[in-house]
């Protein structure tokens, strides 16, 4: 294959895998922090999605602002990802917390399961997307190929943005630091007098905006249907078992490696494209059982 | 601490199924397929009763269908019963195969890599066209059964018929494997498996075994699908039929075979009275269930019918010792 | 003993008498209503399709009940999803297909359901019309006794789609196919592909792309045919996916840049506008178009348009001519048998007997169904070119293919069939232009 392709399956490899690490950023989060796996994921993903599509319709015949469009995305998805998430840790698995995690895991598969004919029942079965905002930011040539602006530059843009804006969340403000306090021993945390429940709500609140986010940034490009969340949820999966669970360096270093494996098979092997992100996750668990990253653990006897 | 179930509800129950299958023809197909989920689910129940929940299990339906479904397309004539035997030996064969170095995970990791395995299956089955049949899966013919040509309404009793004796014989057997040596230690696993090395078990050549046993248990499940349907597309294997799996196995129940059952006859009544009732809601229906047997009977339907009495005052502990 | 002979002879007359009873197909009486088992995409992105082809059955069916129906016996359609998955589908199929009662199906779009579906009509003895699904190989493996197409299968819309090219542009070099990975995208592609090479062997394919049916996002698609430049793109995607694929095309210039053939095109072109620029060969699946000059004339057509258009606010695609085909022919047999029974009511065999040399007419040309059941139906194909008067392209420079050049005879597999067509094929004298 020779430059030209490489570097073109480059850049599609690196734009999809922004889009998947921000899908997969909200579910490593609460992995981390509540050690569960949250399989509704994928609803919050469609719910971001299907929000945001209907945020922009009721939008585009007040204003044809770009950035007032753009902006509406997220807001969407803030409001929606972040309401939904704290109501699903409040009312639901909050009773659930001292469960075994499998338990748990079926607990957000049942979720999943109620928020699935919730969507349909709302927004209905015909695609829903939001085509017009891509064509707005443009297009770029790139080695005789015309990219999507919003496909090339904005969600790995905002990807990047979203993963430095963690970090230093988690790093250098208050709650961010509360918050790794409780990741690495919650009890410990609690007698520090960290308040581990609102912490909880809080992280579940920021994960859920964040996999809306996934959703909502999605559906100028694709067409939104049922079934859709399920497929996004197992991607991601792949992406953060690859990683380890609980880490968000190592889903970006994942996402980047799932997003160029599935590239080059397109352009190599296209009928193996579908299969490339579970191949590298069964790859790699097979060779690091617990995901590239993942941080050493005492055995307790 | 066992109940043993009495034979004669067995019976009973066994009874009143011929006769709901014999009386109303649009019945058998829901209950081969109760039948046969029953069975899958009993294949992830020899898995939690070691404490392990597999997401990928219903690759091994997917498996022991195709090879049924590549059995009667290969050899035209071939008897249903040896096609079916064909896909549960190819089920067995892909367990033994993955059990090798699966056996190594635990918890969440034994979950997710068994994901992995059954979505690299699934997207391959429904990318080979020219050997699947793609995402539309693979038609056969009608086999003949022992025999014997049939009609649609006499195949249906006759595999009715078949899956019911599966079924309560082979039940029988898993329970009897989880009173033996084999199944207590499954047990152990769960509890304490590093103390369980200590006394020089190997966990690992144990949990291997029940995981091939739960393998060719959902291959016979898909293979008995797909002779029924004559019919097997790529969604028998794909990871929310899983998920559908392990909903049975928690709902039934661990601690005996004919929890499987009993969640599975419980899962396809509530599917079946959402498909009369509330056609778009179905799912909420089951989703909600789930959480209410999470909440309220963790142990599924066998546990809840096992609890303890609560001791008002000491017993004696002849009495405890049940 | 003797009791106990006596009796066993009783029973075995009993039971032979009930077996002949029940084999035996006793004239049946006129029946109040016919059942239809109908089938189609109410959800997900087929149904842009498939929603209105029910418009125009459940408006075609509410004229011809309040009519008067077949002499006082109505329509009483049943509607399935099939956007509900291939498990869901097919026991809904057998539920209504084992309904007592006189019953006809009209089932599928999708080809994949097609070959389900068509053993287990053929089984329980119920007569079956594949009213949309265009895959060859249902009637072409098998020969059923109770199943028909009474549109065109992919062999005719294929071997139209390469004429067509041709004729239009002899000299390319290069082509490349997006299908959806499917039995329809594969079979199309199979026979397009055989019937290129026979008629024009010095061609380079350079990529053959199977996105999965109902896949959202064809950026990757996109990218590679831009990296690959070919002369021309093939796509036999219909519904949301082509339209999202188009979408996408067009806002990266693709389709400006090579020259697409969309053999199923037709359904798209009025939702997409302006995304789709002048010179995109579309086809039709058959020969229904609302702006064939040659329907102009016809009033029936003119008015099922018009109130079609009232009705949904759209144009009929071609699912809509196909399903107003398939009732036409169903009510068409049943009338026909009728006067052939003298006014008694046929059997299901009678019936089948009758469809099997129908000749009939939906909204556009002459149609004859032949004796493996498939109907003989030519193609329409044209450039898309700007309108004044819609807000969508139109089609133009219209030629008609007619059936008998793009079918092989009965009992021989298309796919081999069309290897053996010679270049002279592409001046065939039948092929005619329509309008100006």
């Amino acid at each position: 294959m020779d430059l030209n392709l490489l570097l073109l399956a480059t850049v599609d490899g690196l734009s999809y895998a922004g889009s998947l690490f921000l899908i997969s950023l909200g579910l490593t989060l609460i992995c981390g922090v509540f050690g569960v796996i949250n399989v509704a994921h994928g609803s919050l993903y469609a719910f971001g999605g299907y929000s945001a599509a209907s945020l922009l319709a009721w939008l585009l015949p007040h204003t044809s602002s770009t950035p007032v469009l753009v902006a509406s995305l997220f807001v969407a998805a803030a409001v929606v990802g972040g309401c939904l998430g704290a109501l699903l840790e409040r009312s639901l698995l909050r009773h659930f917390q001292d469960r075994d995690p499998v338990l748990q895991l079926l607990v957000t598969f049942a979720v999943f399961m109620v928020l699935e004919d919730v969507q349909r029942m709302v927004w209905g079965a015909t695609p829903v997307n939001a085509g017009d905002l891509a064509t707005r930011l443009g297009t770029t040539e790139l080695l005789g190929v015309t990219f999507m602006n919003y496909q090339l530059l904005f969600i790995p843009g905002v990807a990047l943005v979203a993963y430095a804006g963690l970090q230093l969340l988690l790093r250098h403000s208050t709650a961010g630091r509360q918050i790794v306090a409780v990741i690495h021993h919650r009890e410990v945390a609690t007698a520090l007098g960290i308040n581990a429940a609102r912490i909880g709500t809080l992280t579940f609140a920021l994960a859920g905006a964040l996999g809306a986010l996934g959703g909502a940034l999605s559906v100028p490009m694709t067409s939104f249907v049922p079934g859709l969340g399920a497929e996004m949820i197992v991607t991601s999966f792949a992406v953060i078992a690859t990683a380890g669970l609980g880490q968000v360096t190592g889903a970006l270093v994942a996402a980047v490696l799932i997003g160029m494996a599935r590239s080059l098979a397109v352009y190599t092997l296209p009928e193996l494209e579908v299969v490339m992100p579970y191949l590298m996750m069964v790859a790699v668990l097979l060779v690091r059982p617990h995901g590239l990253f993942s941080a050493t653990a005492a055995r307790r006897i | 601490m066992r109940t043993p179930i009495s034979p004669v509800a067995v019976a009973l129950a066994v009874l009143l199924v011929l006769a709901a299958g014999w009386a109303w023809p649009w019945s058998r197909m829901p209950i081969i397929t109760f039948l046969c989920f029953g069975l899958a689910a009993l294949g992830l129940t020899v898995l939690m009763r070691a404490g392990q929940v597999s997401f990928g299990h219903a690759m091994y339906a997917a498996v022991g269908g195709y090879a049924t479904a590549f059995a009667v397309r290969a050899f035209p004539g071939i008897d249903g019963l040896a096609a079916a035997a064909a896909g549960v030996l190819a089920s067995l064969a892909a367990g033994a195969l993955v059990a090798a170095f699966v056996s190594r995970y635990r918890g969440i990791f034994f979950g997710m890599l068994n994901l992995g395995l059954s979505m690299v299956l699934f997207s391959l089955a429904g990318k080979l066209y020219a050997w699947t049949g793609g995402t539309d899966g693979l038609r056969f013919e009608r086999p003949p059964l022992l025999g014997v040509a049939m009609e649609r309404g006499q195949f249906e009793l006759a595999m009715l018929v078949l899956a019911l004796s599966l079924a309560v014989g082979i039940a029988w057997m898993v329970q009897r494997y989880f009173d033996s040596c084999a199944g207590q230690v499954m047990l152990a696993i769960r509890t304490n498996e590093t103390r369980l090395e200590y006394i020089g078990l190997s966990a690992r050549s144990v949990l291997a075994q029940g995981y091939v046993l739960s393998a060719g248990l959902v291959g016979l499940a898909g293979a008995l699908l797909a002779l029924v349907q004559s019919l097997v597309t790529p969604e028998s294997g794909y990871w929310i039929r899983s998920g559908e799996y392990v909903f049975i196995a928690i709902l039934g129940g661990s601690g005996h075979a004919i929890g499987a059952f009993l969640g599975a006859a419980v899962f396809e009544l509530i599917k079946l009275a959402a498909a009369a009732w509330f056609t778009d809601a179905w799912q909420i229906l089951l989703g909600a269930t789930l959480i209410a047997v999470i909440f309220f009977a963790p142990q599924g339907i066998v546990g809840w019918r096992r609890r303890a009495p609560k001791p008002a005052q000491p017993t004696p502990a002849a009495q405890e010792a049940r | 003993m003797k009791s106990l002979a006596t009796l066993k002879a009783w029973g075995t007359a009993a039971l032979f008498a009930l077996a002949t009873a029940a084999t035996a197909q006793p004239q049946p009486q006129r029946p109040a209503e016919i059942k239809l088992g109908m089938s189609t995409f109410m959800t997900g992105p087929a149904s842009v399709l498939g929603a209105p082809a029910k418009a125009a059955a459940d408006m075609w069916i509410e004229e011809f009940n309040a009519a008067g129906g077949l002499d006082g016996t109505k329509l009483s359609p049943t509607w399935i999803d099939e956007g509900q998955g291939a498990d869901k589908f097919l026991s809904e199929y057998r539920r209504l297909a084992q309904e007592p009662g006189e019953k006809l199906m009209l089932s599928a779009i999708s080809s994949g359901y097609c070959n389900a579906l068509a053993p287990v009509a053929e089984d329980l003895k119920v007569i079956n019309i594949l009213w949309e699904c265009s895959t060859e190989k249902v009637l072409e493996e098998r020969r059923y006794k109770y199943v028909f197409r009474t549109g065109p299968n992919g062999t005719m819309e294929m071997v139209a789609a390469v004429l067509h090219l041709l004729k239009l542009k002899p000299d390319f070099k290069t082509l490349a196919v997006v299908n959806q990975d499917y039995a329809w995208g594969r079979d199309s592609w199979e026979i397009f592909r055989n019937t290129l090479l026979a008629l024009k062997p010095d061609v380079k394919i350079v990529a053959e792309l199977f996105p999965k049916f109902g896949a959202p996002d064809f950026s990757t698609e996109v990218t590679r045919l831009q990296a690959l430049r070919p002369d021309v793109v093939l796509s036999t995607a219909w519904g949301g996916d082509l339209d999202t694929f188009l979408r996408q095309a067009s806002q990266r210039g693709l389709l400006k840049s090579s020259q697409f053939v969309l053999p199923l095109a037709d359904s798209s072109l009025e939702r997409l506008g302006d995304a789709v620029p002048a010179g995109v060969i579309v086809g039709f699946v058959g020969d229904g178009y609302f702006a064939d000059p040659e329907s102009a004339n016809d009033p029936e057509a003119r008015a099922f348009v018009q109130k079609f258009k009232q009705r949904t606010g759209a144009y009929p695609n071609f699912a809509v001519y196909h399903m107003i085909q398939a009732l036409k022919a169903a009510t068409g047999a049943y009338r026909q048998a009728l006067a052939d029974n003298k006014g008694q009511w046929p059997t299901t065999d009678q019936l089948a007997a009758t469809l099997r040399k129908l000749e009939y007419r939906g909204l556009s040309r002459p149609i004859r169904l032949r004796e493996d059941g498939q109907a003989l139906q030519g193609q329409l194909y044209g450039v898309t070119a700007k309108d004044a008067s819609q807000p969508f392209p139109v089609a133009r420079q219209l030629l008609f293919y007619p059936a008998d050049i793009l079918t092989p005879p009965v009992g021989q597999k298309s796919a081999e069939w069309v290897k053996t067509l010679k270049p002279a094929l592409i001046q065939d004298s039948r092929i005619r232009r329509v309008g100006n």
